[in-house]
């Protein structure tokens, strides 16, 4: 069993192409309430590119260190940004209780 | 065959944790799905990357490093105040960019020359996106914390302007020239040098109330550079992943531009439309009230509303907020928040400033949902809000801010305006709100007159 995947560029292209269309789509109509949330939130999705560090590390050896110095850098600082980007996310979002609808202004 | 599926989910679950972000029921549903989907695909891609001959030294270093950046994310994510939310976002966003050049930097100078000019590109806009994301955010964390920066000058946007000038030609001239002509390890760092300074001069000029703008923006511009990591590695799951935050990033600095009736241009120009003759500089007809005399006209209305604005948070009168709508509540009265979208320092900050002092989700109103019916507030409590409730915005075409969508306190049947003094805005205009014959003006810190307040409802 192959477990590695990639794609090709102009795969790479199609995702981008309609991975856009569909992230415009999702987070159209988001209230004010939940601005900041979605903020630190995608903020931490984009620590993804901490996948990138873990290739490399995991394809470097001690032969050189400069290599894998610098992809445990990357390691590092990815994780920092997803894992805290998460757990702020996740803190302020337990502040937002929500009981009843919210309200839609004064009464005459 | 089978990483194809495990990423086909974590792809699948990012999308719709997104999707949940944005309905307050399952928001925090939403937050659990993203970063279980994230997670989902860190295994995978180490399990794949990793097989006999990887040494057991580098696999206790990578989980040892996630395990410390996890405790590092944890803590620091635990202690922030929520006043501060807008520096915190930067400055993980700071690290997301230094990521991105970090990678790029070592992919060209570990694995050699790049055969295709696709890479070479994407390696390109990854440094130059990350690296302006890093010190951008740097920068603005810089500022939301008050620290001592240069003052902004002339001479910022020109250097700006010939460092972006300098990264193209160096892109063109990669594109133009046949590869092997320009040495592309110098060729990268020079152009990510570039952008780290650029990211420096983009961003001092740019201030105050415009900081929504510019955090979403950069947060727009992480997104872009793990697109391109995405690329680089061919991985889906970070190319879909950076799209996602490319596109929530662009689309709200969109909307706190409408919020402000400016363009992008206008904004990251870093300053104001310098109008020229200063409209009515004549003195203003102002009219003082007492935290007492306050106490005691709302205690005879039925409807108020609160316009918070930063200077509430600088005050840090949250907290006094909530108890005077309880306080409200036993003396009969309904209180409402009227949010503007551009309030505070990041999208959405005085939602979250609110809901920490645990006022109910229930009593916050959208600006747009609470211009219609503002006659039916008896009174109107701006508490640290300028800008957003001056009636210059729409009446007077002379004005900088003229255009601007703001909350119409005007229209309520009294105005009482909290200040400290009678400093102007952060855009420098003359509040024409204060003339207004509904409009009286409390004098002196937020944080104490509301407490006044409190205390003299509690006697009536």
């Amino acid at each position: 069993m192959d477990f590695s995947y990639s794609i090709t560029p102009i795969d790479g292209l199609f995702v981008v192409a309609l991975s856009l269309l569909l992230g415009f789509e999702v987070i159209k109509n988001i209230p004010a309430v939940l601005h900041t949330p979605l903020m630190s939130g995608s903020n931490a999705i984009s620590g993804i590119i901490l996948i990138g560090g873990i290739i490399q590390l995991l394809n470097t050896t001690t032969e050189s260190p400069w290599t894998m110095a610098a992809a445990c850098l990357a390691v590092l600082l990815g994780t920092i940004n997803m894992a805290g980007g998460f757990f702020v996310t996740h803190r302020m979002l337990s502040m937002f209780v929500v009981k009843r609808k919210p309200a839609s202004g004064p009464r005459p | 065959m089978s990483m194809a599926l495990v990423y086909l989910a974590s792809a699948v679950g990012l999308v719709q944790g997104l999707k949940y972000m944005g309905d307050p029921a399952r928001a925090k549903l939403g937050n659990t799905v993203a970063a279980a989907s994230v997670v989902i695909a860190l295994i995978a891609v180490a399990i794949a990357h990793s097989g006999p001959g990887t040494s057991g030294f580098v696999i206790a270093l990578l989980l040892g490093l996630i395990l410390l950046g996890t405790v590092i994310g944890k803590l620091w994510s635990d202690r922030v105040a929520m006043t501060s939310m807008p520096q915190l976002v930067s400055i993980f966003n700071a690290l997301g960019g230094a990521c991105a050049v970090v990678l790029g930097l070592n992919a060209v100078y570990s694995e050699g020359p790049v055969d295709s000019k696709f890479l070479g590109i994407v390696l390109i806009l990854g440094g130059v996106f990350g690296g302006t994301a890093f010190t951008g955010s740097m920068v603005a964390y810089m500022k939301l914390d008050g620290r001592k920066l240069p003052r902004p000058v002339k001479a910022h946007k020109y250097i700006a302007q010939v460092l972006l000038l300098t990264m193209s030609v160096m892109t063109v001239a990669y594109l133009v020239l046949s590869t092997g002509t320009l040495p592309f390890p110098l060729l990268l760092l020079a152009i990510s040098v570039a952008a780290l300074l650029y990211g420096i001069f983009f961003t001092l000029p740019i201030g105050g109330a415009d900081m929504p703008v510019l955090i979403s923006l950069l947060n727009a511009l992480t997104g872009v550079a793990t697109l391109m990591a995405g690329l680089l590695f061919h991985d889906p799951v970070m190319l879909i992943g950076g799209i996602l935050v490319g596109a929530t990033g662009l689309l709200l600095t969109t909307q706190m531009c409408t919020a402000m009736n400016r363009s992008l241009g206008n904004v990251l120009a870093g300053s104001f439309r310098s109008s020229g003759a200063p409209t009515n500089e004549a003195e203003q007809d102002i009219r003082p009230i007492t935290a007492v005399e306050t106490a005691s006209l709302l205690a005879f209305c039925k409807q108020v509303a609160v316009v918070p604005g930063y200077g509430m948070a600088v005050a840090q009168a949250q907290r006094e907020c909530f108890v005077l709508q309880e306080q409200l509540r036993q003396n009969g009265v309904d209180l409402h928040f009227i949010i503007h979208p551009v309030a505070g320092r990041m999208p959405g900050h005085m939602n979250v400033l609110l809901a920490e002092a645990n006022i109910p989700y229930a009593s916050v109103i959208d600006m747009s949902a609470a211009n219609g019916k503002m006659e039916y507030y008896d009174a109107v409590l701006v508490i640290g809000a300028n800008d957003v409730v001056n009636p210059a915005a729409e009446n007077d075409p002379a004005s900088s801010i003229y255009g601007m969508p703001i909350i119409r306190a005007y229209k309520a049947k009294q105005v009482i305006v909290m200040k400290r003094g009678m400093a102007k805005g952060y855009s420098g205009v003359t509040n024409t709100l204060f003339d207004r014959a509904n409009c009286k003006i409390l004098f002196g810190d937020a944080k104490q007159s509301l407490e006044t307040i409190i205390n003299e409802l509690k006697r009536i």
